[in-house]
């Protein structure tokens, strides 16, 4: 997915040289042949995020569409005021670049999981918030972001759902995916954790339970329609994220149904509960200690399932 | 081409005014900083009123010098010299720190000409002035970009980021004023986190070092002649100051870092000031 963002800026850059890709001294071996191709639109601003929003903000109120780069919050919690106030409050077009999705760097650290990201940058007025799930949707993503002005996220994962290419015209900013048509349950998740989703509906297909689902990228602006229709016409959703439960994902979309009347049949949410990790391991095995794996997102949708019948 | 060359009225005129305003509008506003606000009208006035470029008919004029306050809490200072200058009206100023006005306490762009930069939150303004003059190298523009921050923001590692930077990228289009009163919040900077020997730390971070009475229009304007001849590293301009500067009673104390004038010392700093103008103008008027 990194890859395919750093192509697409490449193809991008090339047509536009007012884009100017920033990095706060990392993408090693990722970055080498933008820099070299376009050295006039490459600055290495070295470990310093705060002065790389900054300059961003100053690139960008003289006329350039700026990117910053870097590892999960080093782009976005380390700078986060730069961003509200430089950034946001000026309506800069800056796009931050943050790679490490959630716990694509699982055994580095909490200090390298993006897990409250989402929550806190959708937040801020005038941020646009997009988390890819596949390397194509990445692409299409980053090409439609450049064509919008002002302030923006990207949040890259290190996982991929691996979905089939769709055509460009079929993935929009502000709009989700109907990945799978169902009408037994809703599955809507964010981001490349998406593959978790894809598995455990597969599960839930053998046993009969034909699950939509919604693969939303861009959580702000949010796709109300395809939320309330799966509101409406299946008997309860799951939300899957790869982020704390607190304001991200589920938060959005409890927000946005509860505010115009829309009460799913049942509500769960998966994702991190309010805890710092204590383990680490790769992506797919912390994502099954913190209970957002296929397994969990199958057991939890059939219980919910379950107790709507009992009821 | 335009120029706020054309405020005629001279640069000590231009500052007493400044200083007039401030008064008028911390005390309407019951608001604080009037001592920061007075620490740096010599400075705003030398450069709105003979140094830079700037077209108040036209805010976005593209060859304009842009002027960032990073120390916003002085806001109040920059509205004044703006509508002195002709941004905007005089008249406008009363409406600083009402309700529902634009003009904020910490100076801020939406619906104000003329302010090129939010700030408020101290250790912000530099790096965005850095990005500036950044982007004026790669358009390979002329002007220049000035950046006045408070002395106890210095403390702001966020600054040293962008000091860095301004070097290594050898930003001699950037000018940063240090408005050294040498008082922050709570006490002396001294005190609080010593800066000294200050400008040996610009001087090791490669900067070009410039050090003047903030309240001398001479030595700033030639400081700011300099700056705009040095070339291969950005300037700064250490502004030794007075906090409170231009009326007695509020000179050199942190109290008036707070405080807005009322009743009778509203009075006497308008006495104060209003004296000031008038001796000023017949000065004028002799030359």
């Amino acid at each position: 997915m990194r890859d395919a963002f750093i192509s697409e800026l490449t193809n991008l850059a090339k047509d536009d040289p007012n884009i100017i890709l920033l990095t706060g001294d990392l993408g090693f071996g990722v970055l080498t042949d933008f820099a070299q191709k376009f050295p006039n639109q490459f600055i290495n601003v070295g470990v310093a995020e705060q002065n790389m929003t900054a300059i961003a903000t100053g690139l960008a109120l003289e006329g350039f569409k700026v990117y910053t780069y870097s590892i999960a919050n080093f782009t976005t919690l380390r700078c986060l005021e730069q961003i509200r106030n430089d950034v946001c409050y000026h309506d800069a077009d800056v796009t931050m670049v943050s790679v490490g999705a959630g716990f694509s760097y699982g055994q580095l650290g909490v200090s390298h999981f993006a897990t409250e990201d989402l929550a806190i940058l959708r937040a801020l007025p005038n941020m646009m918030v997009i988390a890819p799930s596949d390397p194509w949707e990445a692409k299409i993503l980053t090409r439609k972001m450049a064509e919008k002005s002002g302030p923006k996220y990207l949040r890259i994962d290190k996982g991929s759902a691996g979905c089939e290419k769709v055509p460009f015209n079929d993935i929009h900013l502000g709009k989700g995916r109907i990945i799978r048509k169902g009408l037994d349950v809703t599955l809507i998740s964010i981001g490349a954790i998406l593959s978790e989703v894809l598995i455990a509906a597969d599960r839930l297909s053998a046993d009969g339970i034909n699950a939509r689902v919604i693969s939303i990228s861009s959580l702000k602006p949010l796709d109300e329609k395809i939320i309330f229709d799966a509101c409406n016409e299946t008997p309860g959703i799951v939300c899957v994220e790869e982020h704390t439960k607190i304001g991200g994902l589920s938060g959005a979309v409890s927000e946005i149904c509860l505010s115009n009347g829309i009460i799913p049949g049942f509500f769960k949410k998966i994702g991190l509960n309010d805890e710092y990790p204590s383990v680490v391991g790769d992506q797919d095995f912390l994502r099954g200690v913190y209970s957002m794996s296929s397994k969990n997102i199958y057991f939890e949708t059939m219980e919910a399932l379950k107790n709507l019948e009992n009821n | 081409m335009p120029t706020a060359k054309n405020y005629n009225h001279g640069t000590m005129l231009l500052a007493a005014y400044i200083r007039n305003h401030i008064i008028d509008m911390t005390h309407l506003g019951g608001s604080s900083h009037v001592g920061s606000g007075l620490s740096i009208a010599d400075i705003l006035a030398v450069l709105y009123g003979d140094i830079m470029t700037i077209d108040p008919q036209n805010p976005k004029l593209e060859n304009r010098d842009r002027f960032i306050l990073s120390k916003g809490h002085a806001g109040a200072a920059v509205y004044a010299v703006l509508a002195e200058v002709g941004f905007f009206k005089p008249e406008k100023l009363k409406d600083h720190y009402q309700n529902g006005s634009v003009l904020s306490g910490h100076v801020s762009h939406k619906g104000v000409p003329g302010v090129e930069l939010s700030t408020g939150s101290l250790g912000h303004g530099l790096g965005v002035a850095a990005g500036m003059a950044k982007s004026a190298k790669l358009r390979k523009k002329n002007h220049k970009i000035y950046a006045l921050l408070s002395d106890g923001e210095c403390d702001e590692g966020s600054n040293w980021e962008a000091i860095l930077f301004a070097s290594h990228h050898k930003l001699d289009n950037l000018v940063a004023i240090i408005d050294y009163n040498k008082i922050q919040s709570l006490d002396t900077t001294e005190n609080t986190l010593a800066l000294e020997p200050f400008a040996k730390k610009f001087e090791s971070f490669g900067w070009n070092v410039i050090e003047v009475d903030g309240h001398n229009h001479t030595e700033l304007k030639t400081a700011f002649n300099e700056a705009n001849i040095h070339s291969n590293s950005p300037t700064v301009v250490i502004s030794h100051t007075t906090k409170g500067k231009g009326v007695s009673f509020m000179e050199d104390s942190v109290l008036w870092h707070y405080r807005s004038p009322q009743n009778e010392e509203y009075q006497n700093a308008k006495k104060e000031l209003l004296n000031n103008i008038s001796r000023l103008k017949e000065v004028t008027s002799d030359a």
